[in-house]
């Protein structure tokens, strides 16, 4: 089976999955996996990891030397494919277009979305933050606790891999033995990093990236996740032999041809497919729900992007899994049973509480780290280390003045040399040019570090998505219009990033270009520009101020579930990934036992 | 306006910043298609394949030298025109996208700029200069920063040359030997740093 068009779908499936990332992967995985046919329908083309990707693949055989165009924002090799923050033919409308109203939104259109270049940053959300509202008054709370997830962050780092370590920190939980895989080797500049941070009381431990440090174990991986399934055990053993492990070099942005790292189309889709379960079919670009006249959902309508036909799909059970704005865009764009616009929205709150996390970023220069000796550094791509948030403790006190925490992505070493070495160095060589700006570029070349901080926003009232009145996309579908603000607790936060890391820098021996953005407005990154963009049919404790239930079910319709970003009720400073496949997961779990009750 | 008129027309000015296109060869204007959403990403490309290229034989001759005072040779490695920098510079100002945009005005009339100025200097244009009476003129450009009220646009000018021609030269096999890359290689284990150059740097 595996691929069908439009004309060789079944008549109807026991589960349509809308979007082939992470929620839809994961969502049809467990389904598929434990005998559910599943119809995964995918907006974007096909897409080949094994054929496709540029493994090894260096500058100078790219246009342009691979820098990054509107065409390819990050970067000529990046695994992105008809995608950005604008898509051809498929546009959205800013309400606001100055930067602290603007909201980005990014979007890919292939098998696999945006897995396939992700930065595989895998980190729990931790007791806090499924629980901020009880904890500091702000936000919202989620109908779950961290003790609810839990054994689904078990069984995501089980099936796809993620290396890390137990640190045993506040809010950051630890994994149970033989989740983890060990943590990649450090590289000089973190450990540089790492000594100053701490002698100024900040920690650094290893990071938790989806990354293959070695094969997984595919005889006891399988086992404690399909302990009562033989066949998928079995499936799932040949497809875990079949990844390689990372091999520590050839970006991971890239994608992975040897399957070292997850994607969704290396990781979900294959075990998926192999079980006969799983039909997918790629350019369908979904645009709305079906319901029935008992008011349930009959399945979805979409474009069929090879003909450009509209066409149907039917199914016991919907599941929208096409990221965060996609599936609120979709449920806006349906009819109720009695023909009123949106559908799940009996709160009026599907759309609202859309959110990003806080960005901002300093790099320096490090004395230290000049001219050393050649060194392998590609090492595992980054965040062999990483700083989880450290002042709990300070903050809930009121001593910072922002309510909600950061991590800090921070890095350095020889990478591979590209378009933007020797670039402005002017500030630190004085504008040198001929046999001393080799030397100035040689004795540069690796001594720069990097820190990006990503922090927690608290939902706000301002920032929500709708559908526009006038404008639609290339097939006549109605497009999203974003309204976005950011509140003092986060632009705060940005202008606390900014000092902290000058501050590392400084205690580094280093320097910057320039000193602390300390105006959190100007500190701030875009909204949407981290690509962390979840909430919009928010899960809650009850049907008038949530769009669904604990268990990702929206509460108007029994048989619909949300089980992509949208569902968050807040976003912590962890990326919302390895979130999103753990709660993607227990809907599929809680979708199977419903329908073994015969209840769906 | 051919290349003799607009020297002179510069000289009038007195090698005041050219606000005039300089001639080009195969494209009159930029290409207005790029290479798309959805290129192929394990084939090679080479310049002028993707759009057409800009610049006349003159002009290749002047990047060329100039890239080679920015990146001469030496012990380690060749000049930059040894190694495509002059082509990758002529695909990065005829190119669609919006930084190339940005850049070929910049580039283009800091070309014609240098052939007015060494002109007005010394009489000839810069690819006849000799070594010393180039470097005379490049003192005067190379950091924005220090560059007089006068030169400050052409000094705008060399310093966005010089980062694409560092950009298009560490870009190659030549660029990363040079600088001691070692990586984009397959490896069975990944050991980290050497125990002796961590004590070295107290950081065992």
């Amino acid at each position: 089976m595996p691929f069908v068009t439009a004309d060789s779908q079944r008549d109807s499936y026991d589960v349509i999955v809308v979007g082939s990332g992470a929620a839809g992967g994961q969502s049809a995985y467990t389904l598929a996996m434990e005998g559910a046919k599943v119809l995964m329908l995918e907006a974007g083309r096909h897409y080949d990891p094994a054929t496709e990707t540029p493994m090894f693949k260096t500058p100078e055989q790219a246009p342009l030397a691979g820098t990054a165009t509107p065409d390819k924002p990050f970067g000529f090799y990046d695994a992105t494919i008809d995608g950005g923050w604008q898509v051809p033919g498929e546009p959205y409308v800013r309400a606001s277009e100055d930067d602290a109203g603007r909201f980005e939104w990014w979007r890919a259109r292939m098998l696999g979305g945006r897995t396939n270049h992700w930065g595989r940053i895998s980190l729990r959300y931790g007791p806090y933050d499924f629980k901020p509202h009880s904890r500091d008054g702000l936000g919202l709370d989620w109908p779950v606790s961290y003790a609810d997830i839990a054994p689904y962050y078990d069984k995501v780092e089980l099936l796809v891999g993620v290396y890390g370590s137990n640190e045993g920190l506040e809010n950051t939980p630890d994994s149970p033995s033989g989740c983890l895989l060990p943590p990649p080797a450090p590289l000089v500049s973190d450990l540089l990093i790492a000594q100053r941070a701490r002698r100024l009381g900040i920690p650094a431990i290893p990071g938790h990236r989806a990354v293959l440090t070695r094969p997984l174990d595919a005889r006891a991986n399988p086992a404690r996740l399909h302990p009562h399934n033989a066949t998928a055990r079995r499936i799932l053993a040949a497809d875990m032999r079949a990844r390689a492990a990372c091999l520590w070099a050839t970006p991971c942005g890239r994608g992975c041809s040897i399957r070292a790292n997850y994607q969704s189309t290396t990781v979900h889709l294959p075990p998926a497919l192999a079980s006969g379960n799983l039909d997918i079919t790629t350019d369908a670009m979904v645009y709305e729900v079906t319901l029935g006249r008992d008011g349930r959902a009959s399945g979805v309508s979409f474009v069929d992007r090879t003909t450009q036909r509209q066409r149907q799909a039917r199914a016991r059970v919907v599941i929208l899994a096409a990221s965060a704005c996609e599936s609120v865009r979709i449920l806006l764009n349906s009819k109720s049973a009695a023909g009123l616009q949106g559908v799940a929205n009996s709160s009026g709150r599907l759309g609202r509480y859309l959110m990003d996390t806080v960005g901002s970023s300093v790099s320096g220069q490090v004395p230290l780290l000049e001219s050393l000796p050649p060194l392998n550094e590609d090492a595992a791509d980054g965040m062999q280390l990483y700083t989880p948030w450290w002042l709990y403790r300070e903050q809930l006190a009121g001593k910072l003045g922002f309510a909600r925490g950061y991590h800090v992505e921070f890095g350095g070493g020889k990478r591979m040399p590209g378009h933007g070495t020797g670039a402005e160095l002017e500030w630190l060589t004085g504008g040198s040019y001929g046999a001393r700006f080799k030397e100035d570029v040689r004795r540069y070349y690796g001594s720069f570090v990097y820190f990006d901080g990503r922090g927690e926003m608290i939902p706000n009232e301002q920032s929500y998505c709708e559908i526009d009145p006038q404008v639609k996309d290339q097939w006549g579908i109605p497009v999203l219009r974003f309204h976005w603000g950011w509140s003092e607790h986060e632009r705060r936060q940005a202008a606390h990033m900014q000092t902290t890391f000058v501050d590392i820098i400084s205690a580094m021996g280093g320097r910057t270009r320039e000193p602390a953005q300390t105006d959190g407005a100007k500190a701030i990154a875009p909204g949407g520009s981290i690509i962390h963009e979840v909430g919009g049919a928010v899960m809650g404790a009850d049907a008038r101020s949530s769009v669904t239930n604990a268990w990702c079910q929206t509460w108007d319709v029994p048989n619909l579930f949300v089980t992509d970003g949208a569902v968050f009720a807040s976003n912590a400073d962890k990326n919302p990934t390895l979130t999103i496949m753990a709660l993607a997961w227990r809907a599929a779990d809680h979708i199977l036992e419903r329908m073994r009750r015969r209840e769906l | 306006m051919d290349r003799r008129t607009t020297i002179k027309w510069v000289l009038a000015a007195g090698a005041a910043w050219p606000l005039i296109e300089a001639p080009t060869a195969a494209a009159a204007r930029p290409a207005t298609a790029g290479y798309g959403t959805d290129p192929s990403l394990t084939r090679d490309y080479r310049p002028g394949e993707l759009w057409p290229l800009t610049f006349t034989p003159g002009q290749r001759r002047l990047v060329a030298i100039l890239a080679d005072i920015i990146v001469p040779a030496d012990p380690h490695s060749p000049a930059a025109s040894a190694v495509g920098v002059v082509d990758f510079i002529d695909e990065w100002v005829s190119a669609p996208y919006p930084q190339s945009r940005r850049d070929r005005p910049l580039l283009l009339e800091g070309l014609a700029w240098l052939d007015a100025e060494s002109s007005r200097r010394f009489g000839m244009e810069f690819a006849a200069l000799a070594a010393h009476q180039e470097l005379l003129i490049c003192d005067d450009i190379c950091a924005p920063a220090r560059a007089a009220e006068a030169h400050r646009a052409a000094a705008r000018f060399f310093a966005r040359f010089r980062d694409l021609t560092a950009g298009a030269f560490y870009s190659t096999l030549a660029g990363r030997e040079d600088l001691g890359y070692i990586g984009n290689v397959p490896l069975t284990h990944f050991e980290g740093p050497p125990a002796a150059l961590l004590a070295k740097l107290n950081l065992s």
